[in-house]
């Protein structure tokens, strides 16, 4: 090989190629997720162990991201939503997606089992095998039910913040695991209504694509008002309390109208109009988190400043 | 063009920087985290040591 040939070969990538691989804007929902498990918490943490703690969260869910742009490099390339990630756009290739994920992965779990204790470490390692192995390789494209199952990995992250402070596993943090991962699948049908061309190209057997429109519109506005009960659980739980009772009786009544209107339009009535109540639906429902877990936040932050009531009843 | 002035060392310079920062923040919270578990009174030991009484304690 001459000089001259390598220096217009080689594609070297930069740094941020590989950041890109950690998925920044799932990491960002991640830590916020993770630090309201940890702060919610009954069990005060220091605070550079909790920064410390979180942040290997966060890297482990970006190891477990940077596993399924590997193994997902195919669809990811005729999606035009993700072809524009570092595999498919030409900047990486495979084998680093790879070598990032597994070193990562690794590194992130062992670092919490020392900082945080093994109950935190094994959860993280346990949502990464979920992400990685069971969503990205064997439910993603076998069955209209992945996003559903799928969910899960993406539920983790207050259950192992909050595993950070406790060192286990409660009635609380299974009721926040269960916000996120009933608020999925409505989340990702509405996008993919309007992704629908996306993947049905790449195959990708979500619900619009093998059972139709109508079927996952139906689905959207029954998995709502499911989300009802669940959202409003923890108001009466140590998590809890009035403030948060408050916030998500509005977050939910503008999440079931939403979905209702979600449900009552056909193909052609979306198609006329570029998919608007969809994409509103889509756009509010990524608030709706948000503000849930901001609640949460707040109760924990009015019950540290001594302003929670005192006869409040928390039955978990 | 000269040769040392191609775009590849740009790209080469960004990825040594970054992976430079990374390891100096890792050396920096593994220290932190370290002065935070000892002066919370961790038993830091080596597993070899466990069971036993820390030196001095009786």
């Amino acid at each position: 090989m001459t000089d001259a040939s390598w220096s217009q070969t080689a594609r070297e990538p930069e740094f941020g190629d590989y950041l890109e691989l950690l998925k920044p804007r799932v990491m960002r929902l991640v830590v916020f997720t993770a630090a309201v498990g940890l702060l919610a918490a009954p069990v005060p943490v220091h605070p550079v162990i909790a920064a410390a703690s979180i942040l290997c969260i966060a890297v482990g869910a970006g190891a477990s991201g940077a596993l399924n742009m590997w193994w997902d490099s195919d669809i990811d390339a005729v999606m035009s939503r993700t072809t524009g990630r570092p595999i498919p756009s030409g900047r990486l290739a495979r084998g680093d997606a790879l070598a990032v994920g597994l070193v990562l992965s690794g590194f992130s779990v062992t670092m919490l089992a020392l900082f945080a204790n093994l109950a935190a470490a094994g959860l993280l390692a346990f949502t990464i095998f979920f992400y990685a192995v069971v969503y990205s390789m064997w439910l993603k494209r076998a069955t209209p039910q992945n996003i559903v199952i799928g969910g899960a990995a993406g539920a983790f992250p207050p259950m192992i913040g909050w595993a950070v402070a406790t060192g286990g596993v409660s009635a609380a943090s299974v009721a926040m695991f269960l916000v996120i991962f009933l608020w999925t699948p409505p989340h990702f049908w509405a996008l993919a209504l309007f992704r629908n061309d996306d993947y049905t190209r790449a195959g990708v057997p979500m619900l619009p694509v093998t059972a139709g429109e109508r079927v996952t519109r139906n689905h959207i506005l029954a998995y709502s008002l499911v989300l009802v009960p669940v959202t409003l659980a923890p108001a009466f739980s140590t998590i809890g309390g009035p403030v948060y009772l408050a916030g998500v009786v509005l977050l939910n009544a503008r999440l079931v109208m939403g979905a209702w209107s979600v449900r009552r339009r056909d193909a052609a009535a979306a198609a006329s109009d570029k998919y608007r109540a969809e994409k509103r639906f889509f756009g509010f429902s990524i608030v709706y988190m948000t503000l849930i877990f901001t609640l949460i936040l707040a109760e924990a932050g009015l019950r540290s400043a001594g302003l929670a009531p005192a006869h409040w009843p928390a039955l978990f | 063009m000269k040769p040392d002035s191609h775009e590849i060392y740009g790209r080469r310079r960004s990825r040594n920087l970054g992976l430079g920062v990374v390891l100096a923040a890792f050396v920096l919270i593994v220290f932190a985290v370290t002065v935070v578990k000892l002066s919370e009174g961790a038993d830091m030991r080596s597993p070899d040591n466990f069971g036993e009484q820390p030196p001095g304690s009786h």
